[in-house]
């Protein structure tokens, strides 16, 4: 199995001089079974850079799994170049979005408004699918079996468990461990620890051994207290998940749209030795757009 | 019930306004960013048309769950704070219950008598072997929820059997069924049935009545807790038959209905509280 990352930037795409390493696109993940199927998760603006690597062999089925339906997950969508050519499919799973009470098409059907992109869904050649996924509940992509799992994030957010021929991959999308509401003493928070610790071991479960843990880890523990709700994790937690996990190798995500190079490689010194590994523990790494990891 | 009539007020219930203290809070909360979930949580669980609504989003086929979810603090842990939020603020977009409407069924005592009910279930249920407080909670609340439906639907002849039930002092759940042929339990139970709420709150809602009433812990606390809200006149649904509590029931609870209401101690504050909630 291959994990390649085209983009790996949180909330808004940062390209420049400062960003020229970790690189400056948002979240898009490409994964590769054996069979060389292809699974693409979140259509962020790095969808496009891969896109052009996919003219080489068309046509293509491209499984597309958005995690969620903010901007910097769904952006690349019109700008994914097999689309307009006939003979591709793009077959797009995601979410059913309770608020406005529509399925994953809504994440195309918004961005292909005629003022704001020319092409309308209509004039696009390729074969375009939708496929509203439940929580927990698996399908079948080739040699893939994908389950999507709720994680927590202003929008309903899924996060991906694949795995094929062996080989697992989890990605949590954009995701905070949720917090109790309560005060310890308030009447309810007992009973809300409950929900909290179950649906801490639900997410704990979904990632239980995999080869691959990609995780949200936009803050560090300084930066998260002004953060708190807003949808994300830390580098900390999300060492917490890989060691609890016995993930092999962790990929730190979402890195901030302020965070040069420098700054990201410094705060991630930092973390690596307030949690020194010890025996058995997870690779730690910072994802990296453009890097593949074969394993 | 027909089909069509089945259809008719689940739709109808999407356009249902909420009552106007929880809209007024909800828009006033949800101004904030910052919002606390547990100010947000306190409301919504406080107004049935709200929490109808919530729960039915969190137990429909989309999220498929195994296990059906009662509370709202459960849903704000399973969906997130946010979409809790903005599905509190899309319910309060839509308006408020208006006060007075063509069944001359007053919602104001209606929310009183639920909240209290509520309330009293909650307690008992601290005492009666296998029933949930949380739960017993959400049945007290939704227990009348059918009552409210036919005010807003059905107002000619929800005001019918009103009146029939006022004039000959008969149950209403009985003149119900004269007028409509079905009463609010069975209206009530069949909704939450259909938006896929747990079964013990389906059938809590179904068999609240006598001759049909079951003998469940959740039943038991349910019922005493509404002939207790109607003894001591916490507010008002349109019944005024005060039933004994049946000798399985009593058995469940310890005691007949007036042994309860003594042992239970003073409820002003459950009165209280559901006063200041209903309050425009």
């Amino acid at each position: 199995m291959k994990v390649r990352f085209w983009g790996v930037r949180g909330s808004i795409a940062s390209p420049g001089p400062s960003t020229v390493r970790y690189g400056g696109n948002t979240t898009c993940i490409e994964i590769r079974t054996d069979n060389n199927e292809l699974i693409i998760i979140d259509a962020g603006t790095g969808i496009f850079p891969l896109s052009q690597t996919l003219l080489a062999e068309l046509p293509v089925t491209a499984n597309v799994l958005i995690s969620h339906s903010h901007w910097d997950h769904i952006q690349g969508l019109p700008f994914f170049i097999p689309n307009f050519i006939p003979g591709n499919t793009l077959r797009l799973h995601g979410a059913f979005d309770p608020v406005s009470g529509k399925g994953i098409e809504q994440v195309m059907s918004v961005q292909l408004q005629y003022s704001y992109f020319p092409v309308r869904e209509a004039e696009m050649k390729a074969r375009i699918e939708y496929v509203t996924l439940a929580p927990e509940q698996s399908i079948q992509i080739g040699s893939a079996t994908v389950t999507p799992y709720l994680m927590n994030h202003p929008v309903i957010d899924f996060g991906y468990r694949i795995e094929a021929n062996g080989k697992s991959v989890f990605f949590t999308g954009d995701h905070e461990p949720p917090l109790n509401i309560y005060e310890p003493g308030d009447e309810g928070f007992a009973e809300y620890q409950t929900f909290v610790d179950e649906k801490a071991d639900s997410i704990l479960r979904a990632m239980q051994g995999v080869d691959v843990l990609i995780a949200d880890s936009s803050y560090t523990e300084q930066e998260y207290p002004a953060k708190k709700g807003w949808g994300h994790g830390t580098f900390n937690t999300s060492i917490q998940y890989a060691r609890a996990a016995r993930a092999k190798v962790l990929f730190c995500t979402h890195h901030e749209p302020t965070r040069s190079d420098d700054a990201l490689d410094a705060v991630f010194r930092q973390v690596l030795s307030d949690n020194p590994r010890q025996a058995g523990d997870p690779d730690y790494r910072l994802a990296r757009e453009g890097e593949t990891y074969e394993f | 019930m027909s089909p069509e009539l089945s259809h008719k007020l689940a739709a109808a219930v999407d356009g249902m306004p909420a009552f106007p203290k929880s809209v007024q809070k909800i828009l006033e909360l949800t101004r904030d960013v910052n919002c606390s979930p547990k100010d947000l949580v306190q409301v919504i669980d406080k107004d049935p048309v709200v929490t109808v609504k919530v729960l039915r989003v969190v137990n429909s086929a989309y999220y498929s769950l195994p296990k059906q979810i009662t509370s709202i603090n459960h849903a704000v842990v399973y969906l997130g704070f946010n979409t809790i939020k903005n599905l509190a603020l899309s319910i309060a977009a839509i308006g408020i219950l208006p006060a007075h409407n063509a069944a001359g069924f007053d919602g104001q005592q209606y929310l009183i008598h639920s909240l209290a009910t509520a309330g009293i279930a909650k307690q008992l249920a601290l005492r009666v072997d296998g029933a949930d407080p949380t739960d017993c909670f959400i049945a007290g609340l939704l227990h009348d929820f059918g009552k409210v439906v036919f005010a807003q639907f059905m107002p000619q002849e929800f005001r019918r059997a009103l009146e029939t039930s006022q004039w000959n002092g008969s149950s209403l759940h009985l003149a119900l069924r004269e007028v409509i042929g079905a009463d609010h339990a069975v209206v009530g139970a069949m909704l939450v049935e259909k938006w896929r709420f747990p079964n013990d709150l389906v059938e809590t809602i179904r068999y609240q009545h006598n001759p049909e009433l079951k003998d469940t812990p959740m039943i038991a606390c349910v019922f005493a807790a509404n002939q207790i809200s109607k003894k001591l006149e916490y507010g008002f649904a349109g019944n005024p038959c005060v039933e004994e509590l049946p000798p399985t029931t009593a058995a469940r609870l310890g005691g007949t209905l007036d042994e309860v209401i003594a042992s239970l101690g003073d409820l002003t504050s459950v009165f209280e509280e559901a006063r200041l909630f209903s309050k425009i």
